[in-house]
């Protein structure tokens, strides 16, 4: 591609770009308040946490019943274990996440700024907390550091918000959505970092400009987290719309002989090889086929590894990783992680591929949050896509799990 | 979403207690852990008072009718 935009600039493994230097190269942002809106519903932009909700219509929703008391929550509490691109960029590139979270603050009329980094990224929390002492007095004045506790949903946005309020990292029932009432009852925006970081360009360049990067008909670029068998796993500023070959040519190209992708992470689904490497990297297309970017995670699973396997890890984090409020994702992710566990460790048995068949279905639409979907959603992929391994299981871990 | 009032569950609040099961299993059933499944779609008429009833009686006031189906 022509060129990078959110990892343009020095050199990243020189460490994080100072807010002079961050100045120097960038220039102040032109656009605020309605006119950023607006420019922010012309690009198309996306969030980049996972769930791929339109930027503009949470921003018109804050604004809206702001009052001057809006919050703004910049996410970076990465929770995703594959994914490591919100990490990069803060690192590297704090203050384009903080021109973004200041925008947002200016233009939503909020009075209070909240950096939630996950506890447990030590040199991103740093990177933040340097880049913060950096801002001007207006703007350290209402901004705030708050660690995200080291758990999958603690970045889910009502999780963000009751961790803020409350000190409690669980899900809360919605509506009513934190943009509509967040912390201490005021409309509050959550939004990723990387999110925040395409804002302050957009807030500079226009969504002209940012449309100007994108292929096959989509917008703008997006981070991806290459992992599993390539040549040089990590993260890459790809155009959106790049077809997964692309992006895994970009990474070195496969390391051995590829069977599926993990499209989207652990909240994504299974694709075999044949269909995966032309799919776009882009929120609208994949979701257009069913699919989903998630935080733009694609793992590359070899063909000498096998997806049951894999997928049973996986389940097993997933449901551990529950926060045991509702009974359908707390027991439900158990059974079929078990249900799952049994068939890796066991091999095939007819009665819990019916139970995993059934409860994958079952389970969906039952939870506060979209943990228990993204769980059975992503399974459901794996019992297409491994359907043969599935049926014929020998009885022991192809691979111990990690 | 079809016109009508829809049954919906808190699911933070519900414990699986099972009465809503059992006072309208026209509509709700249990799935393997005790938790209630309701049928897709508006309550009917005729199954209202029902219903009504089974909302009434939840232990921690979980079960709502509500005019769109806002929560599952």
């Amino acid at each position: 591609m022509s060129g990078l935009r959110l990892l343009a600039g020095p050199s990243l493994s020189s460490g994080s770009e100072t807010y002079a230097d961050h100045v120097r190269r960038l220039g102040a942002a032109t656009l605020a308040g309605r006119a950023l809106i607006e420019a922010l519903g012309r690009s198309g932009l996306t969030g980049r946490g996972g769930a791929s909700f339109s930027v503009a219509v949470k921003w018109k929703a804050v604004a809206v019943a702001s009052k001057g008391r809006a919050v703004v929550i910049a996410n970076g509490a990465e929770g995703e274990p594959q994914s490591h691109k919100d990490r990069l960029l803060m690192t590297t590139r704090p203050h384009l996440i903080l021109d973004g979270a200041f925008l947002a603050a200016r233009t939503l009329r909020a009075n209070q700024v909240v950096l939630y980094v996950g506890e447990e990224h030590g040199s991103s929390w740093a990177a933040m907390e340097r880049a913060l002492d950096e801002r001007p007095e207006a703007e350290r004045r209402i901004a705030r550091m708050v660690a995200a506790p080291h758990r999958y949903v603690a970045g889910e946005s009502s999780a963000a918000v009751h961790l803020v309020e409350a000190g409690i990292a669980t899900p809360t029932t919605t509506p009513p959505h934190p943009r509509e009432r967040g912390v201490a009852s005021a409309p509050t925006l959550v939004q990723n970092v990387e999110t925040l970081a395409h804002i302050a360009l957009i807030a500079r360049y226009g969504d002209a400009w940012y449309k100007s990067a994108g292929r096959r008909g989509a917008a703008g670029t997006i981070l991806i987290t290459i992992t599993g068998g390539v040549k040089s796993p990590g993260i890459l500023e790809v155009e959106a719309g790049t077809t997964i070959e692309e992006a895994v040519a970009m990474a070195g190209g496969v390391s051995e002989p590829a069977a599926a992708l993990l499209v989207g992470g652990y909240f994504g689904a299974w694709v075999p090889v044949d269909k995966g490497w032309a799919l776009p990297l882009d929120a609208a297309a994949l979701k257009a086929q069913g699919m989903n970017l998630g935080c733009g995670v694609i793992g590359v699973l070899p063909a000498t590894r096998c997806g049951v396997c894999d997928t049973a890890r996986i389940m097993r984090y997933l449901a551990q990783e529950s926060s045991a409020q509702c009974g359908p994702c707390f027991f439900g992710l158990r059974a079929l992680s078990d249900a799952i566990g049994r068939v890796a460790e066991r091999g095939t048995n007819r009665d819990d591929l019916a139970r995993l068949k059934r409860w994958a279905v079952e389970v969906q639409g039952r939870g506060a949050c979209k943990h228990p979907d993204g769980a059975v959603i992503f399974l459901r992929s794996a019992l297409s896509t491994f359907a043969d391994t599935f049926a014929s299981h020998p009885a022991h871990w192809r691979q111990q799990p990690a | 979403m079809r016109e009508g009032l829809h049954l919906s569950i808190d699911r933070i609040k519900c414990d699986g207690h099972g009465l809503c099961a059992e006072l309208l299993p026209e509509l709700i059933r249990l799935d393997d852990w005790g938790y209630p499944i309701i049928a897709p779609g508006p309550v009917p008429d005729h199954l209202l008072p029902l219903a009504q009833r089974a909302v009434a009686t939840c232990p921690v006031l979980a079960l709502a009718l509500r005019r769109t189906a806002a929560s599952k």
